[in-house]
C-alpha cells in the first residue's frame, strides 16, 4: 500500500534520514517508534509533501508521492494528524471537518457567487459528512463550538474527524495519544481498530510503547535516520538493536524491554 | 441646509467605496500578510478600463441608456481587473512566497509604480473626465440632499459587502480561505490547494476593487492615472482602522473613515477659524491612521497578534 523506497532526508550538512526502506500493507496499523530526533516526523513530513526527499521514493498505491505538493498528496488518499494539536482554531469543529472535505468537492469562484444548485446540494452533503464524522469521533454536539475552545483530548479527536473527511485509504497519526490519561489512550486504542475494521490503513507514530504493542500489527523502528528493525510488536521488543536504542549501548539488557 | 447630516451622508457615501478597497488590502493581508500597495492602481485601472469602454460605447452607439453604458464599463472592467490581479500574484508575489517579508512589500511599491506609469501612457497625464451620462437627480433626505448616484453607491457597496461575507463565512471557498488565513502548512495538509485559493483571494479582492474604481469616479466625474495612490493609502488606513486581517473590520473601518473625513473637512474651516480649509480633507485619514497605530495598533475589530497563532 504504501512503500517507502531508500528514502534520504538531508538539511545541509545534517542527514535526518538515511536509506530509510518500509513497506505498510494494507488494513494494517503500523507503527513507527523510535528515541527522540529519530527522524520520525522528519519522514512524515516527506511522506505529506512537506519536505521534498533528497533522494528515494514514496509511493501510495503506485502512485509516487515524493515532491508532490501536500493537496496532491491528500488527493491520493493519503492524510495526517500531527504531533502537536494543529486545529484552525478560530473555526468551529464543524467547519474544522468540512475544510477537510475541500479536496472531494469542488465548487470554485464561480459556484460560491452564482449558488447553483449543485454548488447548494454540493454544500450540504459537506455539512451532512462533517456531521456524521463528528459523530464517530465521539464529539456529538460541539460542532458548533471554536475549535480552539475545545477540551484538549476533543481537539485531538477533531484533528482525526478532519483528517477522515478528506476520505483517506491511509491515515498517518502523530503521536495521537500524547498527553492523554489513560482512560482516554484505551479510547483512542479502540478508536483506531475501529478505523482499520472500516479500512482505513493506519500509520502511527507513538512514544506510548504500549499502545503501540497493544494495537500495532507492525512496527518499524528510527534511530539517527536510519531503519534498524521492523517486524510484530514481540519481535521488535526482543531485538538487541532497538534495546540499545533505546537503553544506550552499554547497558546489557538482558531482559530489559523497552 | 444642515451640514451635519450632508457631510455625514458624504461620508457614509465615500466611506463604503473605501471600504470596497480595504476589503481587498485585509483579505490579502490576512491570508499572506502582506500589504499588496498594488492594490490602489488596481482600482484606477478598473476606472480607466471602464471609461475606455464608457467612451467607445458612447460613441458606437450614442443613443444607448447611460446606465446601461456604466453597466458595460463595469462589466468589462471588473475582469480585466480580475486578471490583473491574477498576473501580478503569479509573477511579483508566488516567487517571492518564501522570501522574508520585507521582499514582497518592495515588490507591491514597485508593482504599484508600474502600473501608474503604465497607465500615464496608456491613457495619458490629464484626467480623464467621467461623462455625465446617469441620472443627477436629487433628492431630500433628514434636510440634506442626497443624490441618485449617492444612492446608487452605497447601496451597491452594502450588497457586494453582503454577498463578500456570506461567501467568506458560508461557502467552501470561504473555508478554504479562512483555514488557509490560519495556517497555509495544515490548510494544504488537508487538501487545499493554496496557491488556488491565494490566487482567487487576490481576484476576489480586484473584482471589488474595479467596481470601487468605477464609483468613485463617476462620483468625483472623472479619473487620473494617479488616483489610486490616494485612494490606496486611505483605503489601507481604514483597513488598518478596522483591523487588519479582518473583514468586517475593513468594513467599518472603511465607512469610519468617509464620515470622519467629511465631518472634518466639513468643520475645519469653523475651527481653525478658516486657517484650514476643506482642502486639508486628505489629512484626516492619516491622522487616524497614527492615532490607531499609537494608540490600538490591532485596529477595532482585530485581535492581538498573539492569539492567532
Amino acid at each position: 500500500m504504501l512503500e517507502v523506497n531508500a528514502v534520504s532526508k538531508r538539511f545541509g550538512g545534517v542527514t535526518a534520514l538515511e536509506d530509510v526502506t518500509l513497506a505498510v500493507n494494507k488494513g494494517e496499523i503500523y507503527g513507527l517508534i523510535g528515541p527522540n530526533g529519530a527522524g520520525k516526523t522528519t519522514l512524515f513530513n516527506c511522506m505529506t509533501g512537506l519536505y521534498s526527499v533528497t533522494s528515494g521514493e514514496i509511493r501510495l498505491e503506485g502512485h509516487p508521492l515524493h515532491n508532490r505538493k501536500p493537496h496532491e498528496i491528500v488527493a491520493r488518499g493519503f492524510a495526517r494528524t500531527f504531533q502537536n494539536i494543529r486545529l484552525f482554531a478560530n473555526m468551529t469543529a464543524l467547519e474544522n471537518i468540512m475544510v477537510g472535505r475541500h479536496t472531494r468537492t469542488r465548487a470554485g469562484v464561480l459556484g460560491a457567487v452564482l449558488r447553483c444548485e449543485r454548488t447548494r446540494a454540493e454544500e450540504r452533503a459537506i455539512r451532512e459528512r462533517a456531521r456524521e464524522l463528528l459523530d464517530f469521533a465521539g464529539l456529538h454536539g460541539k460542532g458548533r463550538f471554536l475549535a480552539g475552545h475545545l477540551p484538549y483530548g476533543d481537539q485531538r479527536r477533531l484533528e482525526i474527524a478532519r483528517a477522515l473527511a478528506t476520505d483517506p485509504h491511509l491515515l498517518a497519526l502523530d503521536e495521537p495519544v500524547a498527553g492523554m490519561n489513560p482512560t482516554e489512550r484505551r479510547q483512542m486504542g479502540e478508536l483506531f481498530r475501529r478505523l482499520r475494521d472500516a479500512g482505513i490503513t493506519l500509520l502511527l507514530i507513538e512514544h506510548d510503547v504500549k499502545l503501540v504493542m497493544d494495537v500495532c500489527d507492525r512496527v518499524a523502528v528510527l534511530d539517527y535516520g536510519r531503519k534498524i528493525a521492523e517486524g510484530t510488536p514481540e519481535q521488535v521488543q526482543r531485538d538487541p538493536a532497538v534495546i540499545a536504542a533505546y537503553l544506550g549501548a552499554e547497558t546489557r539488557a538482558a531482559g530489559a524491554a523497552p | 441646509m444642515d451640514i451635519f447630516t450632508q457631510q455625514l451622508i458624504n461620508g457614509l457615501v465615500l466611506g463604503s467605496i473605501y471600504a470596497l478597497v480595504a476589503l481587498g488590502y485585509t483579505m490579502v493581508y490576512g491570508i499572506l500578510e502582506l500589504i499588496n500597495f498594488a492594490h490602489g492602481e488596481v482600482t484606477m485601472i478598473g476606472a480607466m478600463v471602464a471609461l475606455s469602454v464608457i467612451g467607445l460605447l458612447m460613441g458606437a452607439a450614442p443613443d444607448l441608456p447611460g446606465l446601461m453604458v456604466v453597466l458595460a464599463g463595469v462589466l468589462v472592467a471588473i475582469p480585466a481587473c480580475m486578471l490583473l490581479a491574477f498576473a501580478i500574484e503569479k509573477m511579483a508575489y508566488r516567487p517571492l512566497r518564501k522570501a522574508p517579508r520585507l521582499a514582497p512589500l518592495i515588490t507591491a511599491i514597485g508593482v504599484s509604480i508600474i502600473l501608474q506609469n503604465a497607465a500615464m501612457l496608456i491613457w495619458g497625464r490629464q484626467y480623464v473626465s467621467f461623462p455625465r451620462i446617469l441620472p443627477e437627480a436629487r433628492h431630500e433626505l433628514f434636510g440634506a440632499h442626497i443624490t441618485d448616484l449617492q444612492i446608487a453607491i452605497v447601496a451597491l457597496s452594502l450588497l457586494i459587502m453582503a454577498g463578500l461575507w456570506l461567501l467568506v463565512q458560508k461557502t467552501r471557498l470561504g473555508r478554504a480561505m479562512r483555514a488557509t488565513a490560519q495556517s497555509k502548512e495544515v490548510a494544504a495538509l488537508m487538501g487545499v490547494n493554496v496557491d488556488r485559493v491565494i490566487s482567487a483571494t487576490f481576484v476576489i479582492g480586484a473584482a471589488l476593487a474595479a467596481v470601487a474604481g468605477v464609483l468613485v469616479s463617476a462620483y468625483y466625474g472623472l479619473a487620473h492615472y494617479y488616483m489610486g495612490f490616494l485612494l490606496g493609502l486611505k483605503a489601507f488606513s481604514a483597513a488598518v482602522l478596522g483591523g487588519i486581517g479582518n473583514i468586517a473590520g475593513a468594513m467599518l473601518g472603511g465607512l469610519l473613515l468617509g464620515v470622519i473625513e467629511a465631518l472634518g473637512a466639513g468643520y475645519i474651516g469653523d475651527l481653525t477659524g478658516g486657517f484650514l480649509g476643506s482642502h486639508y480633507q486628505d489629512v484626516f485619514a492619516f491622522f487616524v491612521l497614527i492615532l490607531v497605530l499609537v494608540l490600538r495598533p490591532s485596529g477595532l475589530l482585530g485581535e492581538r497578534v498573539a492569539s492567532r497563532a
